[in-house]
């Protein structure tokens, strides 16, 4: 089903599931719950190399055969220019184009600044980068950074982390409605499958999540849930779903009853 | 000689490069990206590019993240 990848700066992805690598209890379970996920790209955080102590395995290490693309992120990065000096630090690290771009305007609720978003973008546009912003579901601030030449726009669900689910469908079908020339990728605030299923219905391209899958009681049954439900409610979506009605409509022959 | 490295001081020796630094921290260069004074060297000039007194320099890798 060639046409079934999410396609984004030049690169077609079996999976429309994009997953994180934090938060998991350890590498073994992070493993096998990214690899359950079925996602062919994952999320990594760029942070200091701790001096203090030895290194351990790193979540690279433990996913080195399985051959998914690597999706850096600014995660913690509250101006446009921590986010940029990130970004260039992944490119040089991951030898890769590809960037998550964050730029957070406020701590408690992690809500995208998007003003300064609109400015990273532009600045790592222009230096070859793929940028996949983390935004609102904001029609406006969407086509603002698509024509800043984002390479998918990633409108949030609900607050990182807080497993709320999709708290404003008739924004997010706005934006998806709108946005067609870039991928739709519904990022943060996913809580269990039927948020998934939900977004994938309303039509976006692809979720990206984390904590919806890290944080569940068995994270690697929880991946499959969400496989399942990314890939159940896209088919949803491109079958169409019948009409919202008041009132029934038999299923079965009205003719032919026995009386 | 005085370095910042990651945010704390740091002794380097005179005429270290980036290569020989990595070295005496035992890291792999293929896994870190490295910044000198704000601006991030390339990978294939680890070995050219030495550091110098009261550099600047951010030392980072790829970790487990959303």
């Amino acid at each position: 089903m060639q046409n079934d990848l999410l396609t984004f700066g030049g690169r077609a992805l079996a999976s429309r599931l994009i997953v994180g690598t934090g938060k998991y209890p350890d590498m073994t379970i992070a493993r096998a719950a990214i690899l359950a996920s079925g996602a062919a790209m994952v999320t990594v955080a760029v942070r200091r190399v701790d001096l203090s102590r030895r290194e351990g395995e790193s979540i690279l290490d433990v996913l080195q055969d399985a051959k998914l693309a690597i999706l850096p992120n600014t995660a913690g990065c509250y101006t446009a220019d921590e986010a940029v000096r990130t970004a260039r630090l992944a490119r040089e690290a991951g030898l890769s184009e590809l960037i998550k771009l964050e730029v957070i305007g406020d701590q408690r609720t992690l809500f995208p600044d998007t003003e300064g978003l609109l400015q990273a973008t532009r600045v790592l546009v222009k230096e070859g980068f793929v940028v996949l912003p983390y935004t609102n579901d904001d029609l406006v601030v969407a086509r603002r950074l698509r024509d800043a030449g984002a390479a998918a726009v990633m409108p949030l669900a609900a607050p990182i982390g807080s497993g709320l689910g999709i708290q404003n469908p008739v924004n997010l079908r706005i934006l998806i409605e709108e946005i067609r020339d870039v991928p739709v990728i519904v990022d943060a605030g996913v809580g269990t499958a039927s948020d998934a299923a939900l977004a994938m219905e309303l039509g976006a391209d692809g979720i990206l999540m984390n904590t919806g899958i890290a944080g569940a009681g068995d994270p690697v049954k929880m991946a499959r849930a969400m496989r399942a439900a990314v890939e159940a409610g896209r088919l949803a979506f491109e079958a169409g779903r019948i009409p919202r009605k008041l009132h029934a409509s038999a299923s079965s022959p009205v003719e032919g009853l026995i009386r | 000689m005085l370095i910042h490295l990651n945010g704390g001081e740091h002794q380097a020796p005179e005429g270290a490069t980036l290569s020989g630094l990595l070295e005496a921290m035992r890291l792999q260069p293929g896994r870190v990206a490295i910044e000198v004074n704000g601006r991030v060297v390339a990978r294939a000039d680890f070995e050219r590019v030495q550091i110098r007194e009261g550099d600047v320099l951010e030392v980072v890798q790829f970790v487990g993240g959303g």
